[in-house]
């Protein structure tokens, strides 16, 4: 297949199949606990110059904590997959921990406007960008996953978004059509909050999965926090529910409400006022710096972060809020 | 003094082209007020896709963000962005919605940035998130938006999402799925289609108060127009009343 037409993108990953696969030759299948803590989760398996890739949607079920963590213990240089990152890239511009990324929705918090901070950084000529898309990021963990260095698709194809991607133009060799090819993305370290998950890693979760399936396959490394912690047995009793099996999970952690301020799906609804706050403090320098230290740097963990912000009373509001119940709006 | 402001009349009328039996992959805002009202008016049967996941739900209150809980309330289907994107993919999403900060003679949409250093933009947009994606492969895109000559400009400074591309058949040679494209452009002024074989966009309809003058007044490029351009029709009572009452009624997207 000779290479039509290609983007300038960086690519920021190794796409080799082969290197990857020695790579998970070696990792654990022992079933052996996971448990950990976020601290702890984070000092050792994420390095600087490691490449992210978060699970959820933005705000949705996102491992807040987590990314908050990050924060707090001063990575830099991280590469970022801009997959649907909403506020997640926002915590994470916060600190100016990553240096490259691969964007395909950045800086936004959809409806709510957006991130100042994040689009300041964006302009800023700090950080190294690729353009994607939502599909196209999310194909290229489904290469990686399936152990091929590259995924083809039918779009991006005569845009801009395809000149600054590290995409690959050639022809079908069965039927002469134009494909555009993009290649696979193995992250160095993987994110992603559950709803439920055994002490080993086997994890449920409700709700829609957007890329959570090819995330956890695809990372080299993978921290996962979860609502509740649950049995083996119950894991056995129901292996259908089982979405990320144990072999792919390095670390563990129990964290109720751990996608606070995000909507975690049945169990509660996105903090508005708080979200809003975040895109108000951003304006003014002071105020972000006092906000930060209230809320990432002056706290211990993401239970002293809720209780700064309404604590059980505020989670119960935003519970029935999730599930619409009369008067639980405002 | 017309009765409603022209947020509701781009709604009402993105709604209008929505026919029952057909699918929709749509954003937050206008796109899904402009869904949720056509499956309370004449398309019950119209099914909505959501790009994080969330696959035909009976929508109890505007999202605030495509994958959040209200796009899967009482769906038929919690499934992933692939997923939703492979439906696209195979031909069976009829219809999307899409925006941008601007927009060329041939729908070609620029939601990335302003400038020409790219790893140093004048100003920085999210990008594509699903743009590209829908825009490629669902059959007919459309664009709701307010009309200014600087969003509607002769040239992108940036091309996020394929509109027609150069026109003629420049699409269909890139590469991209065929007979897929741009449809109707909705502003707060006119209806505008794309001529068949220039792939120009061109002026169909124009809203009440507004003339084919305001309209290409406020274009940044010469538009064609139509043999015969009507007058679109106001919104009806009970599409207002259903968008009031039950759609937006704390209103999100109709108080913008």
């Amino acid at each position: 297949m000779d290479v039509i037409e290609q983007g300038v993108g960086r690519i920021f990953t190794d796409p080799d199949a082969d290197k990857a696969r020695e790579f998970f030759r070696h990792k654990s299948r022992a079933l052996v606990s996971k448990l950990t803590t976020v601290k702890e989760a984070v000092e050792t398996l994420v390095k600087d110059g490691d490449y992210v890739s978060i699970g959820g949607f933005g705000v949705n079920r996102i491992p807040a904590a987590v990314l908050h963590e990050i924060v707090r213990q001063g990575k830099k240089n991280l590469g970022l997959a801009g997959h649907t990152a909403t506020h997640d890239f926002q915590i994470l511009a916060s600190g100016k921990c990553f240096s490259k990324v691969d964007a395909a929705y950045i800086i936004g918090l959809e409806a709510r406007g957006l991130s100042p901070n994040a689009r300041q950084y964006m302009e800023s000529g700090e950080v190294e960008v690729s353009e994607w898309t939502n599909y196209t990021l999310a194909v290229r963990y489904k290469a990686a996953c399936a152990g091929v260095s590259f995924h083809p698709i039918r779009n991006m194809m005569g845009t801009d978004t395809f000149k600054y991607s590290g995409a690959k133009k050639v022809k079908c060799p069965f039927t002469g059509t134009n494909y555009a090819l993009v290649p696979a993305l193995y992250s160095d370290v993987g994110l992603i909050h559950v709803h439920e998950a055994d002490m080993y890693g086997n994890c449920r979760t409700k709700g829609i999965l957007m890329s959570d399936y090819d995330i956890a396959r695809s990372s080299k490394k993978l921290i996962v926090t979860c609502e509740r912690l649950i049995t083996n047995d119950e894991i056995r009793r129901d292996p259908t529910s089982t979405f990320i099996p144990y072999w792919c999970v390095d670390a563990l952690v129990e964290v109720p409400y751990g996608c606070y301020p995000g909507n975690m799906y049945g169990e509660y609804f996105s903090d508005e006022d708080h979200l809003r706050e975040w895109l108000k403090v951003e304006k003014d320098p002071e105020e972000f710096k006092a906000f930060l230290d209230k809320n990432i740097y002056g706290v211990k963990d993401h239970f002293e972060y809720i209780e700064r912000n309404g604590g059980i009373a505020k989670m119960q509001r935003l519970r029935q809020k999730e599930w619409l119940f009369v008067g639980a709006r405002a | 003094m017309a009765n409603y402001n022209t947020m509701e009349l781009m709604i009402c009328t993105a709604a209008r082209e929505l026919e029952d039996g057909s699918s929709v992959g749509v954003g937050t805002g206008a796109p899904c007020a402009a869904a949720m009202l056509a499956q309370k008016t004449k398309s019950p049967n119209l099914v909505i896709l959501f790009e994080a996941g969330g696959a035909a739900p009976l929508i109890p209150e505007m999202p605030i963000s495509v994958g959040d809980s209200r796009t899967t309330w009482k769906a038929l289907m919690a499934a992933s962005m692939a997923e939703i994107m492979e439906t696209a993919c195979r031909g069976q999403l009829d219809y999307t919605f899409l925006g941008g900060a601007q927009i060329d003679m041939y729908g070609n949409l620029n939601s990335t940035r302003i400038g020409n250093d790219h790893q140093k933009p004048k100003v920085r947009f999210p990008g594509s998130g699903g743009a590209n994606d829908f825009g490629s492969f669902c059959w007919r895109m459309m664009v709701m938006t307010p009309q200014d000559p600087k969003r509607f400009t002769e040239k992108c400074s940036y091309v996020t999402t394929p509109g027609w591309l150069e026109g003629g058949d420049s699409r269909s040679k890139s590469g991209l799925p065929l007979g897929a494209g741009p449809y109707k452009i909705i502003t707060n002024m006119a209806v505008m289609d794309f001529e068949p074989a220039s792939k120009r966009m061109r002026i169909i309809a124009v809203n009440p108060g507004y003339s084919e003058k305001d309209v290409q007044d406020n274009c940044g490029f010469e538009l064609l127009k139509a043999a015969k351009i009507v007058e679109n029709a106001g919104p009806s009572e009970t599409e207002l009343s259903i968008l009031r009452d039950q759609i937006d009624p704390y209103r999100y997207v109709i108080g913008r």
